[in-house]
């Protein structure tokens, strides 16, 4: 295996300013939060360690490919792609703005995003089709599918690993952040998952499963690809849902939020350690 | 030339063609013998598919998708909805038994639907062609054209020989005074023997085959209800959304009214049966067509109609 090639520090550096971009983005209409934070360093490890996606090969048949089905953690991308220099940083602050295109799901109006998502299960499949493509071209480019565990509850899901499987796909790498929560509640209290490891290996992946805040287990499992000739590979990622602002960790009435300015300054301080936030802004805001 | 000759030479002569199926393969079995990992069969997964294929066209392929209609346009509609229709990608949807081709599959397998579903998504086009060799001749356009497209698959032989396929025209087979059909895909045929029945009663009738309904001849429904005392629109498929509803948009859209009698599927499925059987007991042979139109009963004489060579 070798060594993470960015600077000692420096990726833990970027996940915070990405967690800064996703926290200011959490306001005037809000974001998915807790489901940004949670795939934040999974995002920034996977952009700056193991794709070969940058700026000047966005269109580049050769070129790794990443697709985000769960979506609404495209602020952690977004933020990503800012500090990463794909997306000029200033944009950040037209979220939701009808003059761009900064919105609650990727699209593809905004320069590294492969494929519009929103409707949950499809993606798997799109990117299926891609790696299809690159087996079919003999290329070596990896292809990238990041899923929910709640979004799991699709059955097309599923039927993207069965047939993932039954054609060898083994440049494709399915990523599930495993927050333990959908939408409303715990996935266990609603469809239950585990034990997902076996599930996925029972469909006929190589599944390795690792701490998804922890860029040294990212980077050990990463470096493992492709995890076994001829076999899907799927990682799943235990994260935490509000990631770094523990005041919303684990919450399940904290899925959207919409902070008011003042929360925002108080749990930009909190994430930097400094103080828990009082919040007062409304709770289980339903998108 | 058949539908599977025709996939397998455009698929053989350009390599950004591939053909796809959800383990639906009455039209395309002997392709996988000659197209190798260019025919990709995902199992029973309709909308797997789609979004396969739309990843494949990102890629620059032109995917040629097989499924049963009903599955294609209903099982996986939000999928050819949002990952081929939004981001306008030339994913190429052949659907299989639509309409009264399902026979005696029952009302699952019925997609009589489908037309109204298909061109309602923005950038998708439609076309339900008269019968093989009419299918044979649009499909060179509908495969190269930048959208995704649906296509009603009907490979049926008529006697009829066709014109040359120009986009977004319809075919003029016959103009009248009288009565004008409006038809499109399997019920050509039978348009054509009410025509001759209609002509034996002292009619002056005419006839066009649709055979594009996105983007739809709106010049050729003009001209047929303007110049006809009577204009007849019959499809196998709903009242709703199909070509009824088509040419009262086309009127509306130009502040004109017409006499228009519809023959279609009014808020029912249809009986299940063999299609001989299906089209007469739903009142869709020639025959009753030109009875409907002429408002008695006639001497005339239905030819057999023949029972499709696929099952599914």
């Amino acid at each position: 295996m070798q060594n993470i090639k960015t600077e000692p520090g420096k990726l833990e550096a970027t996940a915070l300013k990405v967690r800064e971009h996703i926290i200011r983005m959490s306001t005037d209409g809000g974001c998915f939060v807790g489901a940004s934070l949670s795939a934040a360093d999974l995002i920034v490890y996977l952009y700056s360690e193991f794709l070969n996606i940058n700026k000047n090969n966005l269109d580049d048949p050769n070129r790794d490919y990443l697709f985000l089905s769960k979506g609404h953690d495209v602020p952690a991308l977004y933020g990503t792609f800012a500090e990463l220099g794909l997306l000029e940083r200033d944009r950040l602050k037209n979220h939701l703005s009808v003059d761009d295109h900064i919105y609650w799901h990727p699209n593809t109006h905004i320069p590294g995003i492969e494929f519009h998502s929103g409707s949950l299960g499809h993606l798997p499949s799109v990117a299926l089709g891609v790696a299809i493509d690159i087996k079919i071209k003999g290329g070596t480019n990896k292809v990238i599918c990041i899923m929910g565990d709640g979004e799991l509850n699709e059955g097309t899901c599923w039927e993207a690993v069965l047939v993932a499987s039954a054609y060898k796909l083994d440049n494709l790498i399915f990523v599930i952040d495993r927050n333990q929560f959908q939408a409303n509640m715990a996935t266990e209290d609603l469809i239950p998952l585990e034990p997902l490891h076996d599930k996925f290996t029972a469909f006929g992946a190589a599944v390795k499963r690792i701490n998804g805040h922890s860029f040294e287990a990212l980077h050990e499992a990463f470096s493992a690809y492709p995890f076994e000739t001829g076999k899907l590979n799927v990682v799943i990622a235990d994260t935490v849902r509000g990631k770094g602002l523990p005041s919303i960790e684990r919450r399940a009435d904290r899925w959207f939020c919409n902070f008011n300015s003042t929360e925002v300054e108080d749990l930009l301080k909190e994430l930097h350690g400094e103080h828990i936030t009082q919040l007062t802004s409304e709770t289980l805001v339903v998108r | 030339m058949s539908y599977e000759e025709l996939l397998t030479q455009t698929a053989l002569s350009d390599e950004r063609f591939i053909v796809m199926t959800a383990e639906n393969r009455a039209l395309v079995r002997n392709i996988p013998a000659k197209l190798g990992n260019r025919f990709i069969d995902t199992g029973i997964t309709e909308q797997t598919m789609i979004g396969a294929a739309a990843g494949l066209a990102l890629r620059g392929r032109i995917p040629v998708v097989h499924a049963l209609a009903s599955f294609l346009s209903m099982r996986a509609f939000e999928f050819v909805r949002t990952d081929a229709g939004i981001p306008n990608l030339p994913v190429k949807l052949s659907s299989f038994i639509p309409g009264f081709l399902s026979d005696g599959n029952g009302p699952t397998h019925q997609a009589i639907e489908d037309i109204s579903l298909m061109r309602g998504i923005p950038n998708m086009t439609v076309f339900a062609p008269a019968d093989e060799q009419d299918l044979v001749e649009m499909l060179p356009q509908i495969w190269n054209c930048p959208n995704p497209s649906y296509v009603r698959i009907n490979t049926r032989p008529t006697s009829y020989q066709h014109s040359t396929f120009e986009w977004g025209k319809a075919e003029v087979i016959s103009e009248g005074e009288d009565v004008t059909i409006l038809t499109y895909g399997l019920l050509f045929e039978q348009a054509l023997v009410a025509v001759e029945m209609l002509k034996n009663e002292g009619l002056s009738v005419g006839l066009i085959n649709m055979r594009s309904l996105k983007p739809v001849d709106e010049q050729a429904i003009i001209r047929a209800t303007q110049s006809s005392g009577l204009t007849v629109t019959l499809e196998d498929h709903f009242l709703t959304g199909g070509l009824y509803s088509i040419v009262a948009e086309v009127l509306l859209k130009n502040q004109l009214t017409a006499k228009v009698l519809p023959l279609a599927l009014n808020e029912k499925w249809f009986k299940p049966s063999l299609l001989p059987n299906v089209l007469e007991y739903e009142g869709f042979t020639g025959k009753q067509i030109a009875e409907k139109i002429l408002g008695y009963k006639t001497r005339s004489i239905q030819p057999k109609i023949s029972v499709p060579q696929f099952s599914e």
